[in-house]
């Protein structure tokens, strides 16, 4: 094991786990922070390390429309974006989606302008939820990097074929330097079969798609959507351990916890603030505090049984969010949340805290910070959902 | 039969549909089809029935010619491309207006695909709006003839010269009012390695305000008139025109169609006929086609 660990960049690390899952077609369009990762790909194609089509399109709505034609013609596709690039796809991910394409692709997070900013939050995937993609959400790099391979098997699942974002944080995964292991060649023989798709673009058989649903067929197609969305809630799991068993490395299926069994704090969250969160939890533990945390790995499909099933024990919940529904004055995964719980027996408080939007750094005294606020639910829950970081000097 | 088979929701007399079938029929079975949405995108393919009797695909409006993009790199990657053709064809909407810049990088990368443009010059699927294929003064739901205007007022965009600009290897320009000569330029712009594209002037029975028997007689005297010159350009250079014997004026094309109707009620001497006469004129001296 030991011997295949590198220190590489966090793109580098993704661009190479797409390697050793051998795409037939790549779309690349430059994004900030997203370019690293077509950058090392274009470099594996010139050097002849990948056999595959390496298309720069004019666009990011071409990105993810070429892949759009390359699936349905029966090829392993990636691209990756992030952004405004993301926002720009955002008519062709329904698209995608609907015609069942297991289009894999990186989300590397950055926020949405204006104001126009290039660091990282989770607005931009968090605004594709309803595109009918799978969304699972990295904690680290190497999370990144083998959720690519996960992510393939889980998209191609002839009771699944959906496509799937695999999120990253923006500068904070991708562009940092970490010690990761690096997938070899082999997993395509160990892990991820080839992709041999039912229903392609063939001459020999010619099959329509994309055709024309008249409000007596069109529902069924959502409903079909939804059903495979409920397959791959159940496959992320087993998928996960799968990995597993091979590789010895699992970072949770649909939600992982730390020290969650006993915590009667318990903190919510996606991303890479999850390490920060864990060393928060750390220091707050030997200091006697009942905290733990339920990180959410899978955003699409939403976990509501295992998360309800999580927080059975717990006395107050917090949710973080990079992203905010402006006019709800609350993120993504608190209403998410919170709207799963409604229909139990647990009326445990969920307080939600925007935070770190645009890049804004979250340090561990922030996470405190929070957990000191929601304690103070005890006596009534006077905080709903808010911003935890405004700078008063110009809010 | 047809490849593009009957039964389909095309309005009679419908250009749309007969540009279709010619395309088909000049390409034989072994091609794969990529449709934006449009006229012919909806009445081919009313779930579950299917008219194409080809493997075809519609993702969206604006994006044919990257999905194309990505079919053809898919059938390189996977060792498929040696004989099969792929072919996009879109209206003049999807064309010339929304799928433009989709196009541009298409035929900048150079993907061995074939782009026809069925062009019935105006969005007729949402009901007749006007493009930028719309040809001047002719009356759409959004360029109405009144008090202050006298319909489109802007000349029809010249999109074959957009891609030639390209450097593509094949240009033509065809009518389904000439099917034969329609049909060689498809085949010949397939079998042409590289982007290739034909633009096919079809006229729309129901948008156009024409008899449905009268589809092909109109398509006709548009070539008839010199307003819809046929010429094929290979590399940048004009190879070859059809000659027009006796050229018609333009008001024997222009009479026949109620889109043009305001333009034959106004006194005295017409400037708007005229001016559509220059531009015939102006096609017959820069194709020599006399």
């Amino acid at each position: 094991m030991r011997k295949s660990m590198f220190v590489v960049e966090g793109s580098y690390a993704v661009a190479h786990a797409v390697k050793v899952c051998k795409p037939n077609v790549i779309s690349a369009y430059p994004i900030t922070p997203q370019t690293h990762i077509v950058e090392d790909l274009a470099q594996f194609h010139a050097d002849g390390e990948m056999n595959c089509e390496y298309i720069n399109v004019e666009s990011e709505f071409s990105a993810i429309s070429a892949l759009i034609g390359a699936s349905a013609a029966g090829a392993r596709t990636y691209s990756s974006t992030t952004s405004q690039g993301l926002a720009l796809m955002h008519e062709a991910l329904f698209n995608a989606s609907g015609m069942r394409l297991p289009i894999v692709m990186t989300v590397v997070n950055r926020a949405l302008s204006a104001p126009i900013n290039i660091w990282n939050d989770q607005q931009d995937s968090i605004s594709q939820r309803d595109t009918g993609w799978i969304q699972l959400y990295a904690e680290d790099v190497q999370e990144s990097a083998d959720m690519t391979p996960q992510l393939y098997k889980l998209a191609e699942d002839e009771d699944v074929l959906l496509p799937a974002m695999a999120c990253m944080d923006g500068f904070i995964l991708s562009h940092v330097y970490e010690p990761v292991i690096l997938l070899e060649k082999d997993i395509t023989d160990e892990f991820l079969p080839s992709y041999d798709p039912e229903f392609v673009l063939d001459t020999k058989n010619p099959m329509s798609f994309g055709a024309f649903a008249d409000p007596s067929t069109y529902t069924e197609f959502r409903y079909k959507q939804e059903k495979a969305m409920g397959v791959a809630l159940e496959k992320i799991e087993q998928i996960a351990n799968e990995f597993k068993d091979i590789y010895g490395r699992y970072y949770g299926g649909l939600i992982d916890g730390y020290v969650l069994d006993d915590a009667e704090i318990v903190i919510m969250a996606m991303g890479s603030v999850i390490g920060t969160i864990k060393d928060t939890i750390d220091e707050l533990r030997t200091e006697g505090e009942s905290v733990g945390l339920l990180k959410v790995r899978s955003f699409r499909p939403f976990p509501k049984d295992a998360i309800r099933k999580a927080l059975k024990n717990a006395k107050v919940v917090i949710t973080l969010d990079k992203n905010i529904s402006v006019g709800k004055n609350e993120g993504a995964l608190c209403t998410e949340v919170k709207a799963c719980l409604y229909n139990t027996d647990n009326r445990v408080p969920v307080i939600g805290f925007m935070l770190g939007h645009g890049g804004r750094d979250i340090p561990m005294h922030m996470i405190k910070k929070i957990v000191n606020k929601a304690k103070l639910v005890e006596k009534g829950i006077f905080i709903e959902s808010e911003f935890a970081d405004l700078r008063e000097d110009l809010a | 039969m047809s490849l593009l088979k009957p039964g389909h929701r095309g309005c009679a007399g419908c250009g749309d549909a007969l540009a279709g079938k010619f395309v088909l029929d000049a390409l034989g079975e072994d091609v794969i089809v990529i449709s934006p949405t449009g006229c012919l995108e909806v009445f081919t393919t009313p779930y579950p029935e299917s008219a194409w009797g080809v493997p075809w695909i519609h993702s969206l409006f604006e994006n044919a010619a990257a999905v194309a993009s990505g079919v053809e790199a898919a059938l390189k990657s996977l060792g498929k491309k040696d004989k099969t053709k792929i072919v996009a064809i879109g209206g003049d909407g999807a064309t010339l207006d929304i799928g433009l810049q989709a196009i541009s990088g298409a035929f900048e990368r150079g993907h061995d695909f074939t782009y026809i443009c069925v062009d019935n010059e105006a969005y007729m699927n949402t009901g007749i709006q006007r493009s930028s294929a719309t040809p001047l003064y002719a009356n759409t739901t959004t360029s109405p003839p009144g008090k202050m205007s006298s319909g489109n007022p802007l000349y029809k965009k010249n999109m074959p010269a957009i891609i030639a600009a390209h450097g593509s290897p094949y240009v033509a320009t065809a009518s389904i009012g000439y099917a034969p000569d329609l049909k060689k330029k498809v085949k010949k712009a397939a079998e042409i390695k590289g982007p290739t594209y034909v633009h096919v002037h079809a006229p729309c029975a129901t948008g156009w305000k024409i008899d449905s028997s009268k589809t092909i007689e109109v398509g006709r005297l548009a070539v008839e008139t010199a307003l819809w010159p046929l010429y094929e350009m290979e590399n940048g250079e004009i190879t070859s025109v059809r000659k027009i014997k006796n050229r018609k004026p333009v008001e024997e094309y222009l009479k026949l169609q109620g889109r043009f109707k305001h333009l034959f009620t106004m006194k005295g001497e017409n400037p708007h006929i005229k001016k559509i006469q220059e531009i015939a004129d102006r096609n017959a001296k820069q194709f020599g086609l006399e």
